[in-house]
């Protein structure tokens, strides 16, 4: 199956194959997510012709950012065979955590987002540990974690968020460059958003990436091939965790502090990652291809919304095409039966 | 072949006889000796006790009879589901959409009962019949479009979220006065509804020890693709354990709608019923890879759960401490177990 | 064979279809969930806008509350928590407490999940700690479920010896069976806040109501929004009867107005979601003139939609959080904040020592419910205090006032 060579293609046998033949079968593993997006960001602008122009687009963007991040950190704990369920309440924990510290003075905002990223590696290598050498399933460890942090956060803050934010902690989820030509203004968090995506895809096409994918396509045979597999499984929850924090300062900057920020989170990137490709269980798909995931579910959400779709059928339309891109996915990949 | 590795030296479920099918695949004998019910009642006892003395030293009350049926009560509405998802996840499957079914059946049945007792037979039937319905659909999703249990269940969840949240806006329908006698009434001091908890979960733990169906589970639970090999229609047992696991959604739901007078949309997330239940199970020793577990151990998280809250209760400790110590004691029992268990990850 | 591979899909297929029939049925349900599809079609069908009046709509409560607003109450106006409109008095004397002291007085509280919950509760601690014959105060937290309240109230009436049971219900129609429970033991209940579908209790201690709190609002907005000018709604969530009734409350006044109601949208009282609504709502309209709210928490977000866009902020109406209160007074908008009087978290602890003592009790306690306007805005801000702060929490003479709600 295309997605299959794909991933062989960029693993352990690299040197045959040509480019072009590589650069084919991996569009059409991926690819498909993209033409949906495509598709999708082309019906909304008929529906509403200002949706092209830089404002209205990059407001999208701005709005879908956080869960872009949140998405590229599903997609290398998923890949790697894992689940990680904790990222929501880690946005929360977050969000309260730098409103609380910093209670609205700019100079503390540099340390505290030094703070809550490493909060967020913490939160990650405890998830990563507790998974791998204590062998709890990633489920049960994540789902353990999204209970300590909820409670622990507003344990620590008695209650309730408080304090706020500084004004420079929330340019970054809502502002950008000013002056810039054409746009206007262009987003920190777009830039963010193509920094993270640029240094994932080259990280997955580095060692280490290689090796995520042979874990959660075959543990035990990654293992025999010399692969640190718990070591490899840390990294990716790490990583979901520093990514998280990452969408945590966005979505504090965006939208301010808030006790629900983070709620449901987890269950978002997944469906993000799923969207775009990734088969739960792990091993394979791409992470640029997540992030499109998200991408598009925010796409459609919008869409949604210009379609006059009740809010409530939002949550049946995104259940129904959660379940349809992974049985295509799947069918996909069993070829047809 | 996994199937075959006796592990532990437990005591059998219920302590009873079990040698006494010969001809049976070695697989479902292992499978029930190593479930590891009775350390989780030995937890059970020790956490009681532990409660006993914190909440007797702060002044409170624990020994009454009116706070240990209040921890039953507690523990039924979480127990007939749990027991429900322990099906699913013997089979190395899981169902995270019971807490969106447990609020539609709610509103189904107490709309249909409208106030009725002559509409009560025909609600439960109608509100059984969605539960085996919302089964019958996941388990099909995931077996003839192999869909992953997560994403199946998480969909389906969403899906009846959507219907749910489109067709009704707060609490709807009555459930009548004879009804609601489930939720509130008691045989002595025990309230009739653990008389139904106590049912379901005998039903189930026969079903898994006595049937084939059950063989199967923990067969198709051990290992599929071995089971598939040996002839086992493993498609039809997923399916049909998923409609088991949703018809205990259902017939909470009812319950939960004897108790508060009408359903309610809110009910089942309000309960976390879906990751509760999945907690209780793996607490209660039932493994989430499959195979190994049953449904006393269920019971036996079941009854921890309630006796932590009730103490969190009798102390007034902060719900934020709860939920951190709710988390704490979840991984440290999987962990726990992780280690007994061996090798498997 | 065939019929296996396709069983699947045949699921997906009905699932679908059983959503398309239920779907269907929208535009003939509660319009409260507004959206541009049954919006055309309720223009059609009925004059307004604003979708159809919500189920848990009673006419006489509305005329009531709308006329409450105008009578003067009985009581002390500087300590408004102990003020009553209209109120009929009910015999206690059967309640008198054996001990003159040393009460144990429970409360069940609906949940602690909010700010205004939170600013109030503190308030309430407060409360009884003026009240020396108070020996003990049991909290029951419900964490917003329901059974879990039942099983509450339950466990006070059977176990704890309460002396006096307050209960600030999570759901109307689900806890008023545990309420009519608790009634019949010999332990006087207070409720508040929400209320429940049974006279049994005591006393039914509350501001004037949700009516109130819509039309104040609404009739702000039709004071300063031009005819014709786009007005957004932005509610929390359906089928919370307080909240349904606020709408109800602004929806009489809209319609009777002919006001241009553009949308009616559920924001499930979070800051990010409320942002992107309003953002969609000012692509998809161009401009908005005027946001009507059913709440403060993520009125702040609001603005900001609007800030965000380049745009003016319009009338637009609150609460009395102290963050909106204060980017009013920072930002010069033009707004007003209706108030679901915090301060009425004191009253159920004065009235269970009164119950306690035998006094006299109104029956239904409707407290004074005052909206900020622009004119008072200035006594009511104040910077010491955190953002997430209620100003009428009616506080400010307690004991430990700041240091409590910090």
């Amino acid at each position: 199956m295309s997605a299959e060579q794909a991933t062989a293609d960029k693993g352990f046998e690299s040197a045959s194959g040509n480019l072009g033949r590589r650069l084919a079968t991996s569009l059409l593993s991926t690819g498909t997510i993209f033409l949906l997006l495509f598709v999708l960001l082309a019906w909304i602008a008929v529906l509403n012709p200002s949706f092209l122009e830089p404002g209205p687009f990059l407001a999208y963007l701005k709005r879908a950012a956080p869960l872009v991040m949140l998405a590229a950190g599903a997609y290398f704990v998923l890949v790697s065979g894992n689940f990680d369920l904790s990222v929501g309440s880690l946005v929360t924990v977050v969000v309260v955590v730098s409103a609380r510290l910093i209670d609205g003075d700019p100079s503390k905002t540099w340390p505290v987002i030094a703070l809550v990223l490493a909060i967020g590696a913490a939160v990650g290598l405890f998830n990563g540990v507790v998974s791998t050498i204590l062998r709890v399933p990633s489920f049960i460890t994540t789902l353990g974690t999204l209970l300590m942090l909820e409670g622990a956060v507003f344990l620590w803050s008695g209650g309730a968020p408080t304090g706020a934010l500084a004004e420079n902690y929330r340019e970054i989820g809502r502002k950008g460059i000013e002056g810039f030509p054409v746009l206007d203004e262009l987003p920190w968090s777009v830039l963010l958003l193509v920094v993270v995506g640029v240094a994932a895809a080259l990280l997955m096409r580095s060692d280490f990436g290689r090796q995520l994918i042979a874990t959660g396509d075959n543990d035990r045979a990654a293992r025999l091939s010399g692969v640190r597999v718990d070591q490899v499984r840390i990294l990716a929850f790490v990583l979901s965790g520093v990514l998280a924090a990452v969408a945590g300062i966005l979505l504090g900057g965006f939208a301010g502090v808030s006790a629900q920020v983070g709620q449901g989170l987890e269950f978002d990137a997944i469906t993000a990652a799923v969207l775009g490709g990734v088969v739960l269980g792990g091993g394979r798909g791409s992470v640029v291809a997540a992030m499109a995931g998200a991408l598009t579910l925010e796409a459609l959400f919008t869409w949604l919304n210009l379609q006059g779709i009740s809010g409530a059928l939002e949550d049946t339309v995104q259940g129904v095409i959660i379940i349809a891109a992974v049985a295509f996915a799947a069918y996909r990949l069993r070829g047809a039966r | 072949m996994k199937v075959a590795d006796p592990t532990g030296s437990e005591t059998p479920e219920g302590g009873g006889p079990v040698t006494r099918q010969p001809g049976r695949v070695a697989g479902w004998r292992v499978g029930v000796l190593a479930s590891p019910a009775a350390p989780v009642f030995a937890a059970l006892v020790a956490v009681f006790l532990i409660a006993w003395l914190v909440v007797e030293l702060r002044g409170g009350t624990f020994l009454t009879v009116p706070n240990i049926v209040n921890m039953l009560q507690r523990s039924v509405a979480l127990g007939i589901v749990s027991a429900g998802q322990t099906v699913v996840i013997l089979l190395g499957s899981l169902d995270l959409s019971v807490a969106q079914l447990i609020s539609l059946t709610s509103l189904i049945g107490s709309t249909t009962m409208d106030g009725s007792s002559a509409n009560v037979v025909p609600a439960v039937g109608l509100v059984l019949a969605v539960g085996a319905g919302v089964g019958l659909a996941n388990g099909l999703i995931i077996t003839k479009l192999r869909v992953n249990a997560f994403i199946a269940t998480l969909g389906m969840a969403l899906i009846l979220k959507g219907l749910i949240d489109n067709q009704w806006d707060g609490p709807a329908g009555r459930v009548p006065d004879s009804f609601e006698s489930l939720g509130y009434t008691r045989f002595g001091v025990i309230p009739v509804s653990v008389f139904l908890l106590i049912a379901v979960v005998l039903a189930i733990y026969l079903m898994l020890r006595y049937t084939r169906f059950g063989y199967r589970i923990y067969a198709v639970g051990g290992d599929e693709d071995v089971s598939k090999l040996s002839g086992l229609r493993t498609h039809r047992t997923i399916i049909a354990a998923h409609v088991v696991c949703s018809l205990t959604a259902a017939i909470t739901g009812l319950f939960l709608a004897s108790r508060l007078g009408s359903g309610t949309p809110t009910v089942g997330p309000d309960g976390g019923y879906d990751l509760e239940s999945i907690a209780a199970v793996v607490l209660g020793g039932t493994a989430l890879m499959g195979g190994r577990g049953g449904v006393l151990g269920t019971l036996g998280g079941v009854f921890i759960l309630a006796v932590l809250d009730n103490t969190f209760n009798q102390l007034e400790v902060n719900s934020f401490l709860k939920d951190v110590v709710r988390g704490v004691i979840i991984i440290a029992a999987v962990a726990v177990y992780a280690r007994r268990q061996g090798v498997r990850p | 064979m065939t019929w296996r591979r396709f069983a699947g899909l045949f699921a997906l297929l009905a699932c679908a279809l059983i959503i398309g029939a239920c779907g269907t049925d929208d535009s003939d349900s509660d319009g409260a969930s507004g959206d541009a599809a049954t919006e055309q079609e309720s223009t059609e069908k009925t004059e307004s806008q604003t979708g159809e009046q919500s189920e848990f709509f009673v006419q006489e409560d509305y005329d009531k509350q709308l006329a409450q607003r105008s009578i003067e109450p009985e009581g002390d106006p500087s300590t408004p928590w102990t003020q009553a409109i209209e109120p009929e008095m009910v015999d206690t004397a059967d309640y008198k407490a054996e001990q003159a002291g040393n009460w144990n007085v429970c409360f069940s509280n609906a949940a602690n999940d909010n700010p205004w919950r939170q600013t109030g509760f503190k308030t309430m601690k407060e409360e009884v700690k003026l009240h020396d014959e108070i020996g003990k105060f049991t909290v029951l937290d419900a964490e917003a479920k329901d059974d879990k309240q039942i099983s509450d109230i339950e466990s006070m009436t059977s176990g704890n010896k309460c002396d006096a049971l307050i209960v600030s219900p999570n759901t109307t129609a689900t806890l008023t069976p545990a309420v009519e429970e608790a009634c019949s033991t010999d332990i006087p209940v207070i409720v508040f806040d929400r209320g429940v579908e049974t006279d049994c209790p005591v006393t039914f201690i509350h501001p004037i109501g949700g009516y109130a709190f819509g039309a104040d609002a609404a009739e702000f907005l039709v004071e300063n929004v031009d005819e014709g000018g786009k007005i957004l709604a932005l509610r929390i969530l359906p089928g919370v009867d307080v909240l349904e009734t606020r709408w109800s409350g602004a929806k009489g006044i809209f319609d009777e107005a002919g006001m241009n109601v553009v949308g009616v949208e559920f924001t499930d009282g979070d800051a990010a979601k409320t942002k992107s609504i309003v953002s969609d709502y000012i692509q998809r309209e161009g401009t908005i003139d005027g946001v009507w709210m059913d709440a403060g928490a993520t009125s702040v977000a609001a603005i900001e939609a609007f800030e965000d866009a380049g745009q003016e902020v319009p009338p637009i109406t609150g609460e009395d959080q102290l963050d909106f209160l204060t980017k009013w007074q920072e930002d010069g908008l033009t707004a007003i904040a209706p108030v679901y009087s915090n301060f009425q978290w004191r009253t159920p602890i004065i009235a269970a020592t009164q119950i306690l003592k035998g006094e006299e009790v109104p029956k239904e306690w409707v407290l004074p419910q005052v909206p900020v306007t622009q004119d008072e805005l200035g006594d009511w801000v104040d910077p010491e205090m955190p953002p997430l702060h209620y100003a009428k929490c009616g506080c400010e003479d307690m004991p430990n006032y700041p240091d409590a709600w910090k």
